[in-house]
C-alpha cells in the first residue's frame, strides 16, 4: 500500500529539520503538529468563551425572576454556549488530536493534503467571529430579534430573527466546509497513509473511532447545509419551504437539523471512545479486549446512528409506524454501544491497574457515560419521551453524554499525551486534584437537573416557578464550582508546556501493549517532521 | 449582577436539600423527584413505563458500578496483581462479542415491548370523543376553541402580583373541561411551534402552524393541573403558562351555558350598527389591549426597545386611522406582529385602536367606530 | 511520469489563509446585504476578487509542483481520494433537496389536502386540493400565483440530451489522452466545454421565461421553491464545471497531462459525470414526474 518514505521532502526549507519562523509557521503551517496544536489552543479558547455563557446561564438561572439579562438575550446566550461548545471545543479539540496523533500512529509523514489541512483548521476562526458577531449585532439598534432559537434553529421562530440569524447561518457553513474539509484528510490519510504493514486491522483505536467520525461528518454536514441554506431563502428570498401557506413544512427543517444532529453527537462521542481505546489498555498493562468486534460494532454504531434522527421528534406528530421504527431504531444502539462499555470493562479485568489521571477519567467516563446511555434509552422509550421531552430532563442527559462522553475523554486525551506533546509530565498531583474536582463538581451541577425536569421544567425557560428552586440553586453551585476547575486545568497545562519532568518517548510504561501504534516509537516532543525515515510494522 | 440574590439562607436550604435527596428516600416525596401523580389513563401507562425504564436503568448501573468497583478493588498494580495477558483469547474472551450483544437486545425487546402497547394507546384515534378542543399557541398566549359549543377562551399569563407562588403557572382564563370524559385536542399555532404539556393529564405534543396534530386524554380526577408551553417560541417561551381546570360533568354544562350567554352578548354588540362613544370604546378597548397586546407592546404601551415598538408615540398609533387600522387588521409579515382581523371581530378591534389612539399620552381625542373596520376588511 | 520517491510535503503556503479571507469577506458580505447594509456587496466583491487570486495562486502552485515531478503514486492516490470524498459529500448535499422534495410531495403535501397522518390540517385550508405541480397554494397572499408549471418536453428534454453528450465527449477525450492523440483531445474538450455552455445558456433561457411568462419564481410556493433549489444549485454545479473544464482545456493545449498522470483531468471528469448525474435525477423528479 505505501511507499517508501526517505528525507522527509525535497523542498530545502523543511530540510533544516526545524520549524518555520515567526508569524508564518502558524498562518502558512502545512505541518500536521503545528496545526493540531492551533486546533487544541482553539478549542481551549472556546472552552472558555461557551463556558462563560454556561455560567452566565447558570448564574440567571440561580434564582427565579429576571436578574442578569433578558429573555432574548438568554436564548441567544444558550444557542450559542451550545454551538460553541460543540463545534468550538470537541469537535476542534478532536480534529486537534486527530492531527497530532493519526500521522505518528500509523507512520505517516503528515497529513494526505497538508495545505488543505491549514484551511480546515483557519476556517474555524473566521466561523467563530461570525458566529460571536451574531450574538454581538442585537447590540446595535435596527438588527432584529436576537438569535432566540436554541442551537436547533427551528423555523419559523428562526424566520423572525434578525440579522444575527444570517451571521450564524454563514457561521455554520464555514464550521461545515471546515469539518468537511477536516474528514477529507482523515479518512483520506488512514486509507492511504499507513506505514508498510500497518494493515488497517492493526491500527489503534482512536484511529478507526476517526475513521467512522470522518465518514459520519461527510455525510451529515451537507445536509445541515442544505437546510441552513434553505432557511436562508425562506427569509430573503420569498421560498416558502418551511411555511404552510406556500405549501411548506416547519417540520422538514426538524428532520434535516436532526439528520445532521443526532450522527453530530457520536461525532463527539467517537474520539473520545478512542481515546479510551487507548488510556484503558495502558493503565491495565493488558491488550485492549475484543479489538475486532470493537471496529465492527464502531460500524454498526455508524451505520445505525444515521438512520435513527427522529427520536428528537417524537413529539411532532409521525404516524405510528415512523415512531415505531425510530424508537427501535434507537433503543438498538445500546446494542453497539453497550459492546464498547463492556469490553472496555474486560479490558480491566484481570489487568494490572494504576491509577493516573487519564485512567481516573476513564473509569468515570465508563460510569457517568453509561449513565447518561440509560437515560438516552429512556429518552427512546416514545410515550415516555412525550413526558421528558424539552425539560431539563433531557439537559441533563446531554450534558452527561457530551460532558463525560466527549469532553472527559478529551481531558483524558490530553493527560495522556501532554508529555508526548511538550515533552515535560505533567503535575500528577494537580491532574488528580483537578480529576476529582470536575467529576464532583459535575455531577453536583447535572443530576439534580434530572429531577427539576421530571417534575416539569422546561428547558430554554429565563424564569421559572419557586417550586423549582433548589434544584436550580444545587445546580448553579455545581457550575460555578465545574467553571472555576477550568482554571486550575489551564495551569496545569500552562505549566506542563513551560516545563517539568523531561518526558522520556514512551512515558506509560503500559502504553503500545497489544497495538503497534508507532507514536511512543518517537521522541517526546517528537521531531518536527515525524518519520523521516519509514517505520517498518511486522 | 444582584449580589443579594445569593442569599445565604437559601444557599443553605439548596445544600440541605441536596443532602436530603441523596440520602433519604422520604425526600421523594418532600422535593417532586419524579413525574407528578397522573389522573388520565394514557399519563398513568406512561408514568408506568417511565418508572419500569428507571428500574431497569438503575439495575443496569447497579451492575456496571459493581463490576468496575470490583475491578478496581481487585486488579490494582499495587496490589502486586499480574495482568492476565491471555483473558482476551478465552472462550469468554472469544464470545463475549456476542453473549454482551444478546444480553442488551433482550433487555432492549423487553422496553421496546412494554413501549409499544403504551403506544398503540397514545394513537388510538378510533374512539367516540365527547369534547373536542381546539388549542392554539400564539405568541405567547393559548387560545381554547371549543369545537362543538363555538366558545372561545383566550388564556393568558397571570402578572406576579396576582399570581403568588404559581406565577408563572397561572393564567387568567383556565381551560375548563369535564372529568371522565373522552377529550379530543388538537393542537396547532398561528405564528411559530409551540408546545402544549400537562404532565398530570396531558403529554405534549407539538402546535405547528399550518398542521393539526391530534391527541387525547380523559380526566380522572377534579381539580387544577398546571403546565408551560414546551417548546422553545422566541421572547416569552417562559411566559407562556398552562391551567387546566377540570370539573364535574354539571359545573362543565352550567360553565358553558355561562360562556355561550357572554358570548351572545358581544356578538349582538357586534353587530349592531350603533355607533360608540369614546369611553365607551376606551374602556373596552383598555381591557382588550391588556389581554391581547400587551404581551409584547406593554401594558404601559412602552413595547421593549428593539425588539416590540412603542404604540405610546408611535407614528402609526398616532398617524392616520387607516395605516393604524391596516396594521392591526393584517398584521405585518415576517414580524411577531399577527394579523388580528382572523382572531378578534370588528368592535373589538375598533376598541383596541380607538384605546390606543388616546391612551400613554397619545391624545388622538379621536374614535374607530365598528363599521370601519367592516369597511377597512374590504 | 513522477520521479518522486516520497510523499511530498509542501513547503508553508500563504493560500489556505488567503481562501479563508475570501471566504470570509464573501459571506459576511451576502449576509449583510440580504439585510440592506450597504457595505454588504462591497464586502462580497472584495471577497470575490481574493477567492479568484487564490484559485490562480493556489491552482499555480499545484500545477507547477505537478509538472515538476514532485508528486509521487501516493500523492496522486491521495487526490484521488480526496476528490471521491468530496463528491461524495457532494451527493449528500443534493440529497437534503432531493428528500425535501420528497417530503412536501409524498408527506407534507397531502396532509394538508386531507389526507393522511394528519390530514386533519385540511380544516385550516379549507378548499385546498393538492395535486402536483402545486398550483393552487393553500394560502397565496404572500406568494406570486404560478400560471403554468414547467413541462418536460422542450428544453429539458434538450438538456438532458445535451449533457448526456457532452459526458460521452468527455470521455471519448479521455481515451484519447490515453491513448496520446492530442487532436482528438482537443476536440473532445472542446465539444464538452461547448455543450456545457449551452446547456447553461439554454438554463438561461429557462428561467427567464418561467419568471416572466409561467409566473414560476421562487416565491410561487413549494413548488417553485424546490424548482429552483434544485435546478439553481445544479446550474452553479454546471458553471463551476464548465471553468474547470475550461482549465484543464488550456493544460492539455500546454501537454501538462501525460497519458498515465493526469489526476487533475480525471478529477474535473468525475465532477462533470456527477453534474450529469444529478441532472438525470433532476430531470426524473423535478420536470417529469
Ligand atoms: C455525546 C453526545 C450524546 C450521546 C452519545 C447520546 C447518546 C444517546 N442519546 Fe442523546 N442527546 C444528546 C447527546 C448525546 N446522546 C443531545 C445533545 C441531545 C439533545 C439535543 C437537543 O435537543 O438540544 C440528546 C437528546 C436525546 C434524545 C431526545 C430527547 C428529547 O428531546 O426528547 C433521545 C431520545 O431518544 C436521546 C437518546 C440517546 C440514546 C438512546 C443514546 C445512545 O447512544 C446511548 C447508548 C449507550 C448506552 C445505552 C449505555 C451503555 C450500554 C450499556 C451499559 C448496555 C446496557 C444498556 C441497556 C440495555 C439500555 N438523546
Ligand atoms: C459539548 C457540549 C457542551 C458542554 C461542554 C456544556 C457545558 C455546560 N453546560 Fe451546556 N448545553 C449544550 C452543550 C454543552 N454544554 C447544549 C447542546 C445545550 C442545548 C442548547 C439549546 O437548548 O439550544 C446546552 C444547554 C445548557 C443549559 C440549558 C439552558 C436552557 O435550556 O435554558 C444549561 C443550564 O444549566 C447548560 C449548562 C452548562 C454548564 C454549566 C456547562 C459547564 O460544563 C461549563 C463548564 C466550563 C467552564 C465554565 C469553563 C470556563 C471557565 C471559566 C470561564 C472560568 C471562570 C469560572 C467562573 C466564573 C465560575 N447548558
Ligand atoms: C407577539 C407580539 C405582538 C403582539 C401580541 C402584538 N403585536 Fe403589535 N407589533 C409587534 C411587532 C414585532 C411589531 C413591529 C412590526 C414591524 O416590524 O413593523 C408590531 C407593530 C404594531 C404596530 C405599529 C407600531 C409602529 O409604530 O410601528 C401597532 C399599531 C400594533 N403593533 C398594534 C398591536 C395591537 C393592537 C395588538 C393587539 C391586538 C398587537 N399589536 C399585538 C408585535 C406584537
Ligand atoms: Cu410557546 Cu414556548
Ligand atoms: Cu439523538
Amino acid at each position: 500500500m505505501s511507499a517508501v518514505i526517505h528525507e522527509s521532502d525535497l523542498n530545502s526549507e523543511a530540510h533544516h529539520h526545524g520549524p518555520p519562523t515567526g508569524f508564518k509557521r502558524w498562518l502558512y503551517s502545512t505541518n500536521h503538529k503545528d496545526i493540531g496544536t492551533m486546533y487544541l489552543i482553539f478549542a481551549l479558547v472556546m472552552l472558555f468563551l461557551g463556558g462563560a455563557m454556561a455560567m452566565l446561564i447558570r448564574a440567571e438561572l440561580y434564582m427565579p425572576g429576571l436578574q442578569i439579562v433578558n429573555p432574548d438575550l438568554y436564548n441567544n446566550l444558550v444557542t450559542d454556549h451550545a454551538l460553541i461548545m460543540v463545534f468550538g471545543l470537541v469537535m476542534p479539540a478532536a480534529a486537534g488530536m486527530a492531527n497530532w496523533m493519526i500521522p505518528m500512529m500509523i507512520g505517516a509523514p503528515d497529513m494526505a493534503l497538508p495545505r488543505m489541512n491549514n484551511m480546515s483548521f483557519w476556517l474555524l476562526p473566521a466561523a467563530a467571529i461570525l458566529l460571536v458577531s451574531s450574538l454581538l449585532v442585537q447590540f446595535i439598534p435596527g438588527t432584529g430579534t436576537p438569535v432566540n432559537t436554541g442551537w436547533t434553529l427551528y423555523p419559523p421562530l428562526s424566520v423572525q430573527v434578525g440579522l444575527g440569524m444570517d451571521l450564524l447561518i454563514f457561521s455554520v457553513h464555514l464550521l461545515g466546509i471546515s469539518s468537511i474539509m477536516a474528514s477529507i484528510n482523515i479518512v483520506t490519510t488512514i486509507l492511504n497513509m499507513r506505514a508498510p504493514g500497518m494493515t488497517m486491522m492493526k491500527m489503534p483505536l482512536f484511529v478507526w473511532a476517526w475513521f467512522f467520525t470522518g465518514l459520519l461528518l461527510i455525510i451529515i454536514m451537507p445536509v445541515l447545509a442544505g437546510g441552513v441554506t434553505m432557511l436562508l431563502f425562506d427569509r430573503h428570498f420569498g421560498t416558502s419551504f418551511f411555511d404552510a401557506a406556500g405549501g411548506g413544512d416547519p417540520v422538514l427543517f426538524q428532520h434535516l437539523f436532526w439528520f445532521f444532529g443526532h450522527p453530530e453527537v457520536y461525532v463527539l462521542l467517537l474520539p473520545s471512545i478512542g481515546v479510551l481505546g487507548m488510556v484503558i489498555p495502558t493503565f491495565s498493562r493488558k491488550p485492549l479486549f475484543g479489538y475486532k468486534p470493537l471496529v465492527y460494532f464502531m460500524g454498526f454504531l455508524f451505520a445505525l446512528g444515521l438512520i435513527v434522527w427522529a427520536h428528537h421528534q417524537y413529539t411532532i406528530g409521525m404516524s405510528l409506524g415512523a415512531t415505531t421504527y425510530f424508537m427501535i431504531g434507537t433503543i438498538l444502539i445500546s446494542i453497539p454501544v453497550g459492546l464498547m462499555i463492556f469490553n472496555f470493562i474486560f479490558t480491566m479485568w484481570r489487568g494490572s491497574m494504576t491509577f493516573e489521571t487519564p485512567m481516573l477519567f476513564a473509569i468515570a467516563i465508563i460510569l457517568m457515560f453509561s449513565f447518561a446511555g440509560v437515560t438516552g434509552v429512556m429518552l427512546a422509550v416514545v410515550p415516555a419521551d412525550l413526558q421528558y421531552h424539552d425539560t431539563y430532563f433531557v439537559v441533563a442527559h446531554f450534558h452527561y453524554a457530551l460532558i463525560p462522553g466527549a469532553v472527559f475523554g478529551l481531558y483524558a486525551g490530553v493527560f495522556y499525551w501532554l508529555p508526548k506533546w511538550t515533552g515535560h509530565m505533567y503535575d500528577e498531583k494537580l491532574g488528580k486534584i483537578f480529576f476529582w474536582w470536575t467529576t464532583l463538581s459535575f455531577n453536583l451541577t447535572f443530576f439534580p437537573q434530572h429531577f427539576s425536569g421530571l417534575a416539569g421544567m422546561p428547558r430554554r425557560i429565563i424564569d421559572y416557578n419557586i417550586q423549582y428552586i433548589e434544584f436550580n440553586q444545587i445546580s448553579s453551585i455545581g457550575a460555578f464550582l465545574f467553571g472555576l476547575s477550568h482554571l486550575l486545568f489551564l495551569y496545569i497545562i500552562i505549566k506542563t508546556v513551560k516545563g517539568g519532568e523531561k518526558a522520556p518517548a514512551k512515558p506509560w510504561d503500559g502504553a503500545q501493549i497489544g497495538t503497534p501504534g508507532l507514536e511512543w516509537t518517537l521522541p517526546s516532543p517528537p521531531p518536527f517532521h515525524s518519520f523521516t525515515t519509514p517505520p517498518e510494522v511486522k | 449582577m444582584d449580589l443579594s440574590m445569593l442569599k445565604p439562607i437559601a444557599v443553605t436550604r439548596a445544600l440541605a436539600s441536596l443532602v436530603l435527596v441523596t440520602i433519604t428516600s422520604t425526600a421523594f416525596a418532600a422535593y417532586d423527584l419524579n413525574l407528578p401523580e397522573p389522573a388520565a389513563p394514557l399519563t398513568r401507562q406512561m408514568f408506568d413505563l417511565h418508572m419500569l425504564t428507571t428500574w431497569i436503568a438503575t439495575i443496569i448501573m447497579v451492575v456496571i458500578i459493581a463490576i468496575v468497583g470490583y475491578a478496581i478493588i481487585k486488579f490494582r498494580k499495587s496490589k502486586n496483581y499480574e495482568a492476565d495477558q491471555n483473558f482476551h483469547t478465552s472462550a469468554f474472551g472469544t464470545w463475549s462479542w456476542i453473549l454482551v450483544p444478546v444480553i442488551v437486545l433482550g433487555i432492549d425487546l423487553t422496553i421496546a415491548g412494554s413501549a409499544g402497547d403504551a403506544l398503540k394507546a397514545v394513537e388510538d384515534y378510533s374512539q367516540k370523543n365527547d369534547v373536542t378542543i381546539k388549542v392554539i399557541g400564539s405568541q405567547w398566549k393559548w387560545t381554547y376553541e371549543y369545537m362543538d359549543d363555538g366558545i372561545k377562551v383566550v388564556s393568558n399569563m397571570l402578572p406576579e402580583e396576582k399570581a403568588g407562588k404559581h406565577y408563572l403557572r397561572a393564567v387568567d382564563n383556565p381551560l375548563v373541561l369535564p372529568v371522565n370524559k373522552r377529550i379530543r385536542l388538537l393542537h396547532t399555532a398561528t405564528d411559530v411551534n409551540h408546545a402544549w404539556w400537562v404532565p398530570e393529564i396531558a403529554y405534549k405534543k407539538d402546535a405547528i402552524p399550518g398542521y393539526i396534530n391530534e391527541t387525547w386524554t380523559k380526566i380522572e380526577k377534579e381539580g387544577t393541573y398546571r403546565g408551560q408551553c414546551a417548546e422553545l417560541c422566541g421572547t416569552g417561551h417562559a411566559f407562556m403558562p398552562i391551567v387546566v381546570e377540570a370539573v364535574s360533568e354539571e359545573k362543565y354544562e352550567a360553565w358553558k351555558a355561562k360562556q355561550k350567554m357572554a358570548l351572545a352578548q358581544a356578538q349582538a354588540e357586534a353587530s349592531s350598527d350603533k355607533v360608540w362613544s369614546k369611553d365607551e370604546l376606551y374602556s373596552k378597548g383598555e381591557k382588550l389591549y391588556n389581554t391581547n397586546c400587551a404581551a409584547c407592546h406593554q401594558a404601559n404601551g412602552a413595547g421593549i426597545p428593539g425588539v416590540f415598538p412603542a404604540l405610546a408615540g408611535s407614528k402609526i398609533a398616532t398617524g392616520d386611522k387607516a395605516g393604524h387600522i391596516d396594521i392591526v387588521l393584517n398584521g405585518k409579515a415576517g414580524t411577531a406582529m399577527a394579523a388580528w382581523g382572523k382572531q378578534l371581530n370588528d368592535l373589538e378591534i375598533a376598541a383596541i385602536i380607538t384605546y390606543e389612539r388616546n391612551a400613554w399620552g397619545n391624545n388622538k381625542n379621536d374614535t374607530v367606530q365598528p363599521a370601519d373596520i367592516k369597511s377597512a376588511r374590504k | 511520469m513522477s520521479t518522486a520517491d516520497q510523499y511530498f510535503i509542501p513547503e508553508p503556503s500563504r493560500w489556505p489563509i488567503v481562501a479563508v479571507t475570501g471566504l470570509f469577506f464573501t459571506v459576511l458580505g451576502i449576509a449583510l446585504w440580504v439585510n440592506d447594509v450597504n457595505i454588504g456587496p462591497y464586502s462580497v466583491i472584495l471577497g470575490m476578487l481574493v477567492v479568484a487570486y487564490l484559485f490562480f495562486g493556489w491552482f499555480g502552485d499545484v500545477i507547477d509542483e505537478s509538472l515538476s515531478n514532485k508528486y509521487n503514486k501516493e500523492v496522486d492516490r491521495s487526490f484521488r481520494q480526496g476528490m471521491f470524498w468530496f463528491i461524495t459529500s457532494e451527493v449528500f448535499f443534493f440529497a437534503s433537496f432531493f428528500a425535501s422534495l420528497y417530503y412536501f410531495r409524498n408527506i407534507s403535501l397531502p396532509y394538508l389536502g386531507g389526507e393522511g397522518h394528519l390530514g386533519e390540517s385540511h380544516i385550516l385550508w379549507e378548499g385546498f386540493k393538492y395535486s402536483w405541480p402545486l398550483v393552487n397554494l393553500p394560502d397565496g397572499t404572500n406568494y406570486t400565483q404560478l400560471k403554468e408549471p414547467m413541462g418536460a418536453a422542450g428544453i429539458p428534454a434538450y438538456n438532458t440530451a445535451i449533457l448526456l453528450t457532452s459526458g460521452v465527449t468527455l470521455t471519448w477525450a479521455h481515451w484519447a489522452l490515453k491513448k496520446g492523440s492530442k487532436g482528438q483531445l482537443m476536440l473532445g474538450m472542446f465539444l464538452t466545454i461547448a455543450l456545457g455552455v449551452t446547456f447553461f445558456a439554454l438554463q438561461a433561457y429557462e428561467y427567464m421565461h418561467a419568471y416572466k411568462e409561467m409566473g414560476l419564481t421562487l416565491n410561487s410556493g413549494i413548488y417553485g421553491s424546490t424548482f429552483y433549489m434544485l435546478t439553481g444549485f445544479h446550474g452553479l454545479h454546471v458553471t463551476i464545471g464548465t471553468i474547470m473544464l475550461i482549465v484543464i482545456t488550456v493544460r492539455c493545449a500546454k501537454d501538462h497531462f501525460t497519458k498515465d498522470n493526469h489526476f487533475a483531468f480525471e478529477g474535473v471528469a468525475w465532477y462533470w459525470h456527477f453534474v450529469d448525474v444529478v441532472w438525470l435525477g433532476l430531470y426524473i423528479f423535478v420536470y417529469w414526474l
